[in-house]
């Protein structure tokens, strides 16, 4: 499977449980755990070659000019993570599945969690570096969406706020990184930036370069200082907290570290910022960790903790330590994941995570005990458990290290913290599950389901495993990762004794110390409580706060809700910038002929000036505005038709009839008037301005029209083209459908959009509310025709109707050679259909019309993209036209071209468009009382009668 | 003929801006008319203007720009979608609050919606 594949499986998969949440909860998880699980596929068939040595690549040009290409590529390293990613991801799946209620809309988490995975996925299998920084910041939006997904708990939006701007803020500086680091080098492929260690480390961008990156790893894997946000983002659902903060996102932070190490390792820089950190980092969690009363808290710190200590181990630099750096990364992964699911099902079961509340569940909760004590005794480092293979062999790495030329610091410290994650480990079991059985859990505590318990207890064999035999379960695999880290052949030995060596005797010492702490961990806790100690949460509101004060400021200043003013302000920043622009340019005269001015266009002038002008002047009454636009529109289609466009006259005019059509059926329920409410100053700065932009562009294109083209223009190409390309003699139609198809394509889809959005706000309305009860009490405010449906208009209407529809095919058919097409034809024919319901009323035609406008649309659109496709089974590009003439006996020579189709397109969306739209304000009518008729002539003599009747 | 064009253009849009400047909704839709003309025919004058010469193929003659037409085409048939629309929009605001002012700070008794309780979180 191509590794571009294998990235983007996650995000097509993700449009899945969305739709088939409708389909039930199982076959949500099903659909999310069946791409999860054919993405794993695609990665372990490729493992046996990666455990070979081979490097898997896939390359997809994208934006080449910019040096942004897709390019992917697997080693060790992106098949550990990206296994890591898809297969706990597969865990979570399961566990999500049960964890989550039925309150909680199950079909957005897995698409979220789905995204979130193709995030992560495309990190750690990018060999682009700007790719690597879109997927990059694509995890920190997908983990606000899932960090926030109880949206109803300010915990929740504030955490997710928080692990936003922190890991946003982090992402942005790595940006500036990466593009240092790409300029150094003079590419953004991975593969050519990991050959040029000397250049980099030689370069003097190296250290900003250094800065910057760490600085995104930093925040991302939450280490010192930056560490706060992970505890605030368990307000997530546990699920969520499993999977993002065990074993992927916050371990991006440190992929990266790990797929950079070649190149930016080994410096004293490197050394003393990346180790110290993860140094302060994991001793300063650790001992957070164990003052911390939630489940889920303690597990945040104690996870903060373990990645400083991987990070500590990324920092030493050298190949070993890396090597048990990828092992503790994959320890860590298992026992954490377990741990983290563990907390969410006695917080499921017993309702609360304090642990104060909480004790004596070792006889109430037998299963959940036994993988809660495997998880936590492994990542206490006791024997034989994965967490203690790991952990001494970090300790033994720290007594190789010497740190400002003391070689006590590294080790000393390495085994408090160690001491600390003993203790800790050992409060979670001791005070969740043993002691006295209580009566006050706030729920009756038991075991779950097995779907639950199912995955956590996978992970927790899979700790034992790796404990007892780690070279046969995991030996291969972490050589072949460490060996991508480091950039050669690592060497792997990993065995529960190494004979009396200090890490041996640390450990002793870290695991006697932890009991003692923990025995001791009533007068520590009051002593932790009564010393004052930064609150980080606070800390970082009260920097947020004058960033969001200001931003508040100014949107609250810019955006204030007067939307004249906005125009006002916009108008004249056009103006004044179209006013620069004309004092700054040069200028010739134009030189182009004018062609003379015969005086029947004259006095279409005069008419189209004289309505536009009573429109400033009458514009308060609304149906005299209406009836000035029409004039106007009437006359700007006269225009087009003396101006060589006799498509545009067509196209205007009956576009023209169904606008003042729709206004007409608004209006009826708007007020009939605007009263007069600017002061007389407000409409002359009005008139001002209005004048202002009349000039301006009257101007600048009176200025263009008596210029000469500066370029030849394209239009030769279409005027040469289009007979013996595109088969058409009519210009304009061969452009619409074939020269420029795709756009059109694009605008009948906005077009049919419209027509949707019509309808859904007219059904938004009518569903109750203010809105819905307004129409039920409608009383019309003008006196009503007698005559609803005059019998001259019934007759005429119906004579012409075939003769419309007529017409219609006409015009369409015509279209490719003579002034028509698609866009015509569908007005026309909409308007043949609307004059039947007004003149025979709405119940009467819709009774006789059966079809369904959505399905006019959707057809519309479906058949214009289908013919674009059909164009690839040619193999040719997408919408490309063919033509060809035939003859059939009896008949003359004709044409038939594949264009047609994509026009019948347009012709459905225009009719399903325009009549959806006329259609809905209708129900906006019958909602007010507006009778529907049976038959066809309903006069009403007598109004008064008439309306009682109806209501 | 140029010149009565160009009059035209620029009478147009200043009757649409001045109309857009308006208190009410009802205006505001028709100054937004009168700029979708002002500019379909700014795009289509931009061809540069011709008399009797449409894009259509005949032996040997001369023709106006046929790509400016084409764009004015669509521009004129999606003018009237969004003209449906923002119609549609005026209408249900209306509806649902008897008041068709568009600016914030002149409708009658605003809905307020809910202070978000972000001070208090």
């Amino acid at each position: 499977m191509s590794l571009a594949l294998i990235a983007a499986l996650p995000f097509l998969g993700a449009l899945l449980p969305g739709l088939l949440i409708r389909a039930g909860r199982n076959a949500c998880a099903t659909v999310t755990g069946a791409v999860t699980a054919l993405a794993l596929l695609g990665i372990l068939l490729h493992a046996p070659a990666v455990m070979r040595g081979e490097v898997i690549t896939a390359q997809i040009e994208w934006l080449p000019a910019l040096g942004l290409n897709a390019n992917f590529f697997l080693d060790g390293l992106g098949m550990l993570f990206a296994g890591l990613i898809l297969g706990i991801g597969l865990l979570i799946i399961l566990y999500a599945r049960f964890y989550l209620s039925t309150k909680d809309p199950m079909g957005q988490f897995y698409t979220y969690l789905l995204l979130f995975q193709g995030a992560m996925v495309g990190i750690v299998l990018s060999d682009n570096i700007l790719l690597l920084l879109v997927f990059w910041e694509l995890t920190s939006l997908s983990s606000f969406l899932l960090i926030g997904y109880w949206k109803h708990l300010p915990e929740g939006r504030q955490g997710a706020r928080m692990a936003l701007t922190v890991t946003g803020a982090g992402g942005l500086a790595m940006i500036g990184g990466m593009l240092i680091l790409g300029n150094i080098v003079g590419s953004y492929d991975l593969t050519v930036i990991l050959q040029n260690k000397d250049l980099i480390q030689a370069s003097d961008w190296y250290f900003p370069a250094l800065i910057l990156i760490l600085l995104g790893a930093f925040t991302k894997s939450a280490q010192f200082p930056f560490h706060f946000w992970l505890p605030h983002a368990m307000a997530a659902p546990t699920p969520v907290s499993a999977y993002l903060h065990s074993a992927t996102m916050v371990k991006a932070g440190l992929f990266l570290m790990a797929r950079m190490w070649p190149v930016l390792a080994g410096t004293p820089e490197w050394f003393y910022i990346v180790a110290t950190t993860g140094l302060i980092t994991m001793v300063m969690a650790a001992k957070i960790a164990l003052f911390k009363d939630d489940l889920k808290a303690l597990l945040a710190f104690s996870t903060v903790s373990h990645l400083g200590l991987i990070t500590m181990l990324l920092g030493f630099g050298t190949a070993e330590a890396a090597t048990v750096a990828v092992f503790h990364i994959i320890n860590h992964a298992t026992f954490k994941a377990a741990l983290f699911m563990s907390a969410g099902i006695v917080d499921h079961e017993t309702h609360t995570r304090d642990i104060k509340r909480l004790g004596g569940l070792r006889h109430l909760m037998p299963i959940t005990f036994t993988i809660v004590c495997v998880a936590a005794l492994s990542m206490a480092g006791i024997p034989p458990l994965n967490g203690f293979l790991s952990k001494e062999l970090m300790l033994e790495e720290t007594v190789h290290t010497v740190w400002l030329g003391n070689h006590w610091v590294m080790p000393v410290l390495a085994t408090i913290g160690a001491m600390f994650s003993v203790a800790y480990s050992f409060r979670l079991i001791a005070h969740t599950f043993l002691g006295p059985v209580r009566d006050d859990y706030p729920s009756k505590p038991h075991d779950p389901g097995f779907g639950m318990w199912a995955a956590p207890a996978l992970l927790a064999a899979m700790v034992i495993a790796i404990g007892v035999m780690p070279m046969t379960t995991v030996g291969e695999l972490v050589r072949t990762t460490a060996s991508a880290v480091i950039g050669g052949e690592a060497e792997v030995y990993i065995s529960h004794w190494h004979g009396f060596v200090p890490a041996l005797w640390m450990s002793i010492i870290a695991v006697g110390a932890g009991l003692v702490l923990l025995g001791a961990h009533k007068p520590l806790e009051a002593m932790w409580l009564s010393t004052p100690r930064p609150e980080a949460k606070a800390i970082f509101d009260a920097i947020m706060e004058p960033f969001a004060n200001a931003a508040r400021a100014v949107t609250d200043r810019l955006h204030d809700g007067a939307l004249a003013r906005y125009l006002a302000v916009a108008t004249l920043t056009i103006l004044a910038a179209g006013y620069f622009a004309y004092e700054t340019g040069t200028h010739t005269p134009g030189t182009r002929a004018l062609t003379p001015i015969e005086p029947v266009p004259a006095i279409g002038w005069l008419l189209l000036m004289g309505a536009t002008g009573s429109l400033f002047t009458y514009h308060r009454n609304r149906l005299l505005a209406l009836v000035l636009v029409g004039v106007i529109g009437l006359m700007v289609s006269v225009g087009f038709v003396y101006l060589s466009a006799p498509d545009l006259a067509l196209t205007q005019i009956s576009v023209e009839v169904a606008t003042v059509m729709l206004l007409l059926l608004a209006l009826n329920f708007l007020p009939k008037d605007s009263p007069v409410e600017s002061t007389a100053g407000r409409r002359g700065r009005d008139g001002f301005i209005a004048a202002a932009a009349g000039l301006g562009i009257g101007a600048l294109i009176y200025a263009l029209m008596t210029r000469d083209f500066a370029f030849p223009t394209i239009a030769e190409y279409h005027l040469a083209n289009s007979k013996p390309g595109g088969g058409g003699t009519n210009v304009v139609n061969v452009i619409l459908v074939d020269f420029r198809g795709y756009d059109t394509f694009g605008e009948i889809t906005v077009l049919g959009i419209a027509g949707l959005v019509i309808y859904a706000l007219v059904e938004a309305l009518l569903r109750g509310g203010p809105a819905n009860d307004r129409l039920l009490a409608w009383v019309p405010d003008q006196k009503r025709a007698g005559d609803r449906h005059p019998l001259m208009l019934v007759v005429a209407t119906r004579m012409i109707l075939p003769i419309a529809l007529m017409v219609g095919v006409y015009i369409f058919l015509r279209g490719h050679n003579e002034p028509g097409g698609g866009f015509i034809a569908g007005l026309v024919v909409a308007i043949a259909t609307i004059m039947q319901y007004m003149a025979s009323g709405f119940g009467w035609a819709a009774a006789r019309q059966r079809i369904d406008y959505h399905a006019l649309i959707g057809w519309g659109v479906t058949i214009a993209g289908l013919c674009g496709v059909g164009s690839w089974f040619a193999a040719r590009p997408f919408m490309t036209t063919n033509y060809g003439y035939f003859k059939l006996p009896f008949l003359e020579k004709f044409e038939l071209a594949t264009a047609a189709i994509f026009d019948l397109g347009v012709f459905l969306t225009v009719v399903g468009a325009v009549m959806l739209a006329l259609a809905s304000i209708s129900r906006i009518a019958i909602r007010a009382g507006e009778t529907v008729n049976v038959e066809p002539f309903d006069i009403q003599p007598d109004e008064e009668a008439a309306t009682e009747g109806a209501r | 003929m140029e010149l009565l064009v160009a009059s035209a253009v620029g009478m147009m849009t200043a009757c649409g801006v001045y109309l857009i400047l308006r208190k009410r909704s009802f205006p505001v839709i028709v100054g937004l008319a009168m700029l979708s003309y002002a500019v379909n025919v700014f795009i289509f004058a931009s061809g540069r203007v011709a008399i009797g010469l449409p894009p259509i193929i005949t032996d040997g003659a001369a023709y106006t720009d046929p790509l400016t037409q084409a764009l004015v085409l669509t521009a004129i048939v999606i003018s009237f979608g969004m003209t449906a629309l923002i119609v549609m929009m005026a209408l249900g605001a209306f509806l649902e609050t008897g008041d068709d002012h568009i600016g914030m700070e002149e409708r009658e008794a605003p809905p307020l919606p809910a202070k978000p309780q972000e001070g208090a979180e």
